[in-house]
């Protein structure tokens, strides 16, 4: 007999990997999109550094001149989107899962701890259950992230009708602004995550698809006693808490 | 499901027992599922990348399943959410001294004149000239003008309301249809604009830019001035105007793009 974790719920699995395609037409119509009017850049000391995007871009992944074509994509994806969102955070919500992913009060000084460890830096690591305070802070913000994203895109989409978003958002070019700078954050999101996923190894991985972890030892774990520098959760009292 | 209203902390300290059987049953189903899902995912793209592009009618250059969801989104955003929602006006000072010209198409000829033929029914003719319009009440306007490659500006603008030229020339009828539709004198740019955008306060027989006469490249004699939708149907030197319970043509439309095109 072995002993195995249920990491993830077989709907979540759903969720995220149909986020996954949908969120890459997202970004890659919003590029057709994005060409027809290009202005960022990022400056230093008033000289370009980085132009989104280089003519090499563009031509490369061939999205010249197909603005029709990305806003056909992207006005009939975001429906999608936004539902496979949707029914993400509520399931979230209504299972109870919301509270491995969201940030506690420790994390915040957890995460730092964490990303010591990561970078070889520190030996040890706080203890956690589904996440790492580092993972509830960034999971929990790539949701918030998803959130702006629809929220910015409707005002552009629709500046007059949700007039009172575009005020949100500070106005129809800010809310463009933004909504371009959350999809760069998806891309970086996306190349940490990988990276992070490799490092993590085959039995977080598979989790992502078959829901369980394996344990390596097969004898169940004991608490740490409380030498270490941040305290594990308890269980009893976070309930207080809560 | 773990129960909701407390963290089980024993389900990722201590986990359950399973025997290989199971674990071994799990991780292929899975991954069956996983790779089927994956494999019809790709051949779904495949066949909305390849879907048909539409037959070249009112509407054009768009795959067929995509444009039947454009068309849908008109219903969702027209019918759920009425009008009377207003453009964001400004102050006359933020207005550009230049505003951006985008477009020459229909502007090549010489052949503007000072006045313009309103179809009021097939056949019938209404001939309205520019000082006929100039005599109706002018509005003016301080609106961000949004150009659908994604770029705005704020321009100011002047003219008659659309709905006090209807009212003045008693086309009631006219306006209980469903489109305006309008194009250039030599009829190289049209556009088609539901009735309702086209009644919106906002919406102006334009024949003035910052205080003056339009210039030639921004659509002289007369354009329509809609802030409710992107430029593109901000048709610029209008010939001819008549009504239609059917969509009129649409010079983006027939080419890949959103016919509603509304803001």
């Amino acid at each position: 007999m072995k002993r195995i974790v249920n990491k993830h719920p077989l709907a979540i699995r759903w969720f995220h990997w149909i986020n996954f395609p949908l969120l890459a037409v997202m970004i890659w119509s919003g590029l057709l999109i994005y060409w027809a009017y290009d202005p960022y850049a990022i400056k230093l000391f008033g000289v370009t550094a980085f132009k989104f995007f280089p003519q090499w871009f563009y031509h490369k992944l061939n999205v010249v001149h197909r603005l029709s074509e990305g806003m056909a994509f992207h006005f009939v994806f975001m429906w999608l989107f936004a539902l496979n969102g949707l029914l993400y955070v509520l399931y979230t919500i209504f299972s109870g899962e919301w509270r491995y992913l969201l940030p506690q009060k420790s994390s915040w000084k957890e995460a730092w701890l964490v990303v010591l460890h990561d970078l070889h830096i520190r030996k040890t690591v706080p203890e956690q259950l589904k996440y790492n305070a580092a993972q509830r802070i960034v999971y929990t913000g790539i949701i918030i992230m998803g959130l702006g994203s629809l929220i910015t895109g409707l005002s552009i989409y629709k500046p007059t009708q949700f007039n009172w978003l575009v005020f949100l958002c500070g106005g129809y070019r800010t809310a463009r602004l933004i909504h371009f700078t959350l999809t760069i954050g998806y891309c970086l999101f996306f190349l940490l995550h990988i990276v992070q996923v490799i490092l993590a190894g085959w039995n977080n991985f598979r989790a992502m698809i078959t829901g369980f972890e394996i344990k390596n030892d097969n004898i169940p774990i004991s608490r740490p006693k409380s030498s270490a520098p941040v305290m594990p959760q308890i269980p009893e009292a976070d309930a207080k808490a809560k | 499901m773990p129960k909701p209203n407390k963290i089980d902390t024993k389900r990722f300290t201590e986990g359950e027992l399973a025997d290989n059987k199971t674990i071994n049953r799990r991780t292929f189903l899975s991954f069956l599922t996983f790779g089927v899902s994956g494999v019809a995912a790709f051949f779904g793209w495949k066949a909305l990348y390849n879907d048909p592009i539409e037959p070249k009618g009112i509407t054009g250059g768009a795959r067929k399943a995509l444009r039947n969801v454009l068309n849908a989104n008109e219903q969702v955003f027209n019918k759920t959410l009425p009008a009377g929602h207003m453009a964001k006006t400004y102050p006359l000072s933020v207005a550009a001294k230049v505003p951006r010209v985008n477009g020459d198409i229909g502007l090549k000829g010489t052949d503007a004149n000072n006045w313009i033929e309103v179809i009021t029914s097939p056949g019938n003719i209404l001939k309205v000239t520019l000082d006929d319009l100039k005599s109706l009440p002018k509005t003016e306007h301080v609106i961000d003008f949004k150009c659908v490659e994604g770029w705005d500006q704020i321009m100011h603008w002047g003219g008659v309301k659309f709905s006090d030229f209807m009212m003045h020339y008693q086309l009631d009828k006219q306006a209980a249809m469903e489109y305006v539709g309008l194009h250039t004198p030599d009829n190289k740019y049209y556009v088609g604009i539901d009735m309702a955008s086209a009644m919106h306060p906002q919406t102006l027989l334009c024949y003035e830019m910052n205080g003056k006469p339009l210039s030639q490249d921004h659509g002289y004699p007369l354009r329509l001035i809609i802030p409710v939708k992107y430029g593109i149907k901000n048709l610029k030197r209008i010939g001819t105007l008549y009504f239609s319970n059917q969509r009129p043509p649409d010079y983006w439309a027939e080419n890949g793009y959103d016919y509603y095109a509304g803001l």
